[in-house]
């Protein structure tokens, strides 16, 4: 049994080594390559140094900011009931599902030195220059926390939720106040969740490029460090950015793991959920007020693209909309040869990778969940690996080995062609995939996939009525993620894409740069669209698969 | 980590000062009390009088209300109505943190992050009493339930048995007044269910702490406490000395649900009851809880210890359908023309498909209006 689970793994894992192992190898070994000479260069090099630096601080403040958020927002949400709170809960997720650049561009055209917002508050104090320009390090950790807190909010909503409420009742019932209560026994059990959302809006932070990009103004991140090193061909040092920021992210993710065990508990009583009503008439007004304000701030980024999608390029210079209105934008996306094409790569290649996802990350969890063989756990590494890997330091691994054929040193030629950036979406999504399978995997009892074969089921006729049917939900949750990860990626695409595929995401850069603002939000619109079809197509799917498991 | 955010120093922090002192037990008083969910009534005008030192077990299915009259007392709910007294002092509106009540939690409501030792100081924390003090009162504590060499463990390290005990524990370091507890031995397996009752009574005596508690299951309650209250659907039935609730059942709803019992018709005679079976009547005395002095349509409670069976002319004639060793006893199923009696005796010989006659050997029989 065991060993032809191995004979299974082995192509798997022979894959795996090559496409995300290797490449990380490479990197460091390029970065080691001339004796050191690399590290030295990076190590004088004030700008190198100042962007690690600015990378670690604004990461850890992106974490403390979204904490600030998400912690109060979830607490609200979970524990309270006033007017506006079903409301309030529904768009608490929206900026979750703002791909990465066109929350940026969101940002810009709101908050941007031009942006609606910025020139309405001008206007309305008579004031000669914009009251703020969004540039810098602050810009950058502002944006962060509104993309980000979502990770913290749905962690620490999720162990509110499941918290045992007869916890803080036996602090009371013992004679604890309520700030007392929260210091000493939720804040502490929450400490889990919280490392868990700290840890996403790290990395997050860490591989950030288009926050930086757009609003960093001249500031030196190791992401932007790493894509100027290698447009001037100084790839070495490009390889030694790449493992210091790989490094970095790694260490983070010891650091909160860490934290995250050391205080993980199970809790075994059930608790009672309480909401509990704000009846008194003074803080319901308020509760009805504050919901309507942050309602809005979350909903703005959105409706802003929205607006300007339907603007006329280059019209709208220093009014505070967009004076000019059109459908232009979305007919041309259409049928200008010019403009289609990025949108039928966007879809076609992450169809494929998500394909290839599914394909792939249904066999893994199946191995590692239900099987045992020798190499499992090196499966299961490999196959999360790339969740620790900055999406930076993924495309520049590849990059450096996929760039010529040489089978000889285990490479063949993507660079430059079609294939490298579903390659590396394909990367992206293995952790995503996997984990999703194989928590659903998990969740069924393993004696049930024995007790079929002992009811004399064929090993095909097991998996089609009983394996796979458990791994839908995962799959189904972990594919749409990927997919949706995939339709928005900018990172990699950034370094990799070629004029023949590019996507989405790099066109509205480009139209970003030649002013037509109107056309980068039919296209940001574009992937918003598809991002709220994939989430909804999902619900439709898991609801499907709930009744079948019924019947 | 505590030093900084001012918690290592009780002083800095208002400690909240229960309202209730600890001393001695003290008389608890329930007066009409009401509590509604949404419309529908989970309590209903539940009026009881638990004396200092006594051990009440409030017992019922589940839905009778009986936790929700648990956490009304301990002030987690509010009654809608009527009023809860303590020693006479009303402390219906009094919230739990300052009722100074110790509560013992159906699953105990461990703090999973802190010691066994300081999960039972953690009351005292709440009181300012200093860290030493803390420690050696939480040490005796512990010692007292038997877990004084587990002081220094997690609780998620101990036992289910074990961490009852330090719940316990947890609970009476300060010394309540009153003792709750909610399904204290729900969670144990049967065995030590069984060694936990006795304990826990023989801890709760020499406490000498007045104490209520939830149970549904009638073993418990019988086993541990003094006098029982018997909820069902948010009202009281009945409440006595189990015994009372067990031989004179006021109602025939506590007569089913307290014990096994066959109720079988029977014509009130006012000294004794007539009750025919299969053509035969037997004659018995009988006990009334309800205190009429006759009922127009009654019912026996019949208990099985008080049937046995024989080969002779008297009693019902019916025939053996099942038979059960249980050790002491033998448990027979006879069928007497379509009643099904249920009789524990030392008779072994009694085989399947004998037929026998049943007769009553103890008495009085408790009647209940039908």
């Amino acid at each position: 049994m065991s060993r032809r689970s191995l004979l299974f793994a082995l192509p798997i894992i022979a894959l795996l080594v090559w496409i995300v192992a290797f490449p990380n190898v490479a990197v460091i070994a390029g970065s080691l390559a001339g004796g050191g000479e690399h590290w030295m260069e990076f190590l004088r090099s004030p700008s190198d140094r100042e962007a690690l630096w600015t990378s670690l601080w604004i990461s850890v403040a992106s974490v403390v900011a979204s904490i600030g958020v998400g912690l109060p927002l979830a607490f609200l949400l979970q524990r309270a009931d006033f007017p506006g709170r079903k409301v309030l809960s529904a768009v608490a997720t929206l900026p979750a599902a703002l791909p990465p650049l066109v929350g940026v561009i969101a940002f810009l055209f709101l908050y941007g030195e031009s942006g609606a917002l910025t020139r309405t508050v001008q206007l309305a104090l008579g004031l000669e220059k914009a009251p703020w320009a969004l540039s810098g390090p602050w810009a950058i950790v502002f944006v962060h926390a509104y993309t980000m807190y979502v990770y913290v909010y749905l962690f620490v909503s999720a162990a509110l939720e499941n918290f045992d409420s007869s916890l803080d009742e036996a602090a009371r019932g013992l004679g604890h106040g309520p700030i007392r209560r929260f210091m000493r026994i939720t804040l502490p059990l929450l400490t889990p969740a919280l490392a868990g959302g700290a840890l996403l809006v790290f990395m997050s932070s860490l591989g950030s490029f288009s926050a930086p990009y757009v609003f960093g103004g001249g500031l030196r991140v190791l992401s932007t460090q790493i894509i100027n090193s290698k447009l001037n061909d100084a790839m070495g040092v490009a390889f030694v950015e790449t493992t210091v920021l790989a490094l970095s992210a790694v260490a983070g993710l010891l650091l909160l793991r860490w934290l995250e065990g050391r205080r993980q508990y199970t809790i075994t009583s059930k608790g009672r959920a309480i909401r509990v009503p704000i009846r008194s008439r003074g803080a319901r007004i308020a509760a009805i007020v504050m919901s309507t304000i942050v309602v809005t701030i979350l909903v703005l980024p959105h409706g802003m693209v929205l607006l300007t999608a339907f603007a006329v390029d280059g019209a709208w210079t220093t009014q505070v909309l967009p004076p000019e209105y059109t459908l232009d934008n979305f007919r041309r996306l259409i049928t200008d040869p010019q403009l289609l094409p990025p949108i039928r790569n966007t879809i076609v290649m992450a169809l494929l990778a998500t394909a290839a996802n599914v394909a792939i990350c249904f066999v893994i969890g199946y191995l590692t969940v239900l099987r045992k063989f020798n190499g499992r756990k090196v499966l299961e590494i490999l196959a999360v690996l790339p969740w620790t890997i900055p999406p930076t330091a993924i495309a520049i691994g590849l990059a450096s080995t996929f760039d010529a054929f040489d089978p000889w040193h285990g490479k063949v030629l993507l660079v430059g062609t079609f294939w490298i950036l579903p390659l590396a979406y394909f990367i992206r999504g293995l952790p995503l995939v996997t984990s999703a399978v194989q928590s659903s995997l998990r969740q069924m009892e393993p004696s049930v996939e024995d007790a079929a074969r002992g009811l004399g089921a064929s090993w095909w006729l097991t998996m089609k009525r009983v394996v796979i049917p458990a791994a839908k939900p995962g799959l189904i949750a972990g594919a749409v993620l990927a997919a949706i990860t995939a339709i928005g990626e900018f990172v990699a695409t950034v370094l990799l894409f070629t004029l023949s595929n590019r996507t989405i995401s790099v066109e509205v850069l480009q139209q970003l740069r030649s002013q037509a603002f109107g056309t980068a939000s039919a296209y940001s619109v574009l992937l918003i669209l598809m991002t709220f079809v994939l989430t909804l197509g999902a619900r439709w799917l898991q609801g499907r698969a709930d009744r079948v498991v019924v019947v | 980590m505590d030093a900084p955010l001012g918690l290592g120093n009780p002083q800095q922090q208002q400690a909240i000062v229960p309202a209730i002192e600890p001393g001695s037990p003290a008389s608890l008083t329930l007066d009409k009390v009401t509590r509604r969910f949404a419309g529908q009534l989970a309590v209903h005008e539940l009026s009881l009088e638990i004396n200092a030192g006594e051990l009440l077990a409030l017992v019922g299915a589940s839905g009778s209300g009986k936790t929700t009259t648990l956490r009304m007392v301990a002030g987690y709910e509010a009654p809608d109505s009527g009023s809860i007294r303590l020693d006479g002092r009303d402390i219906t509106a009094l919230p739990p943190e300052r009722r100074g009540f110790g509560m013992v939690f159906q699953h105990y409501a461990l703090f999973p992050h802190l010691s066994v030792q300081d999960n039972v100081g953690f009351g005292l924390e709440a009181r300012g009493i200093n860290a030493t003090e803390r420690r050696a009162r939480a040490l005796q504590a512990l010692e007292n339930v038997g877990l004084g060499s587990k002081a220094g463990r997690q609780v998620q390290a101990l036992s289910g048995g074990e961490q009852q005990r330090v719940a316990m524990a947890r609970a009476m370091v300060i010394q309540p007044r009153v003792l709750l507890l909610d399904e204290p031995l729900s969670n144990l397996d049967p065995t030590l269910r069984e060694e936990m009752r006795t304990e826990l009574r023989a801890t709760l005596q020499r406490a000498a702490v007045t104490a209520l508690f939830v149970t549904h299951d009638q073993e418990d309650a019988f086993a541990i406490a003094d006098r029982v209250a018997l909820l069902e659907h948010g009202k009281l039935l009945q409440h006595g000395t189990p015994e009372q609730l067990y031989d004179r059942p006021a109602s025939r709803a506590v007569a089913e649900f307290i014990g096994r019992s066959v109720l079988v018709p029977a014509e009130d005679r006012g000294t004794h009851a007539r009750i025919t079976l299969g053509g035969v009547a037997q004659d018995v005395a009988v006990t009334r809880a309800g205190g009429e002095a006759m009922l127009t349509s009654a019912l026996a409670v019949i208990r099985p210890e008080m049937l046995d069976i024989g080969s002779g002319e008297s009693g019902w004639p019916g025939r053996i359908t099942a038979r059960r060793f249980a050790g002491a006893v033998m448990a027979y199923t006879v069928d007497v023309s379509g009643t099904s009696l249920e009789i524990l005796t030392p008779v072994r010989s009694g085989a399947v498909g004998d037929a026998v006659r049943v007769s009553v050997q103890r008495e009085p029989v408790a009647l209940v209006s039908a």
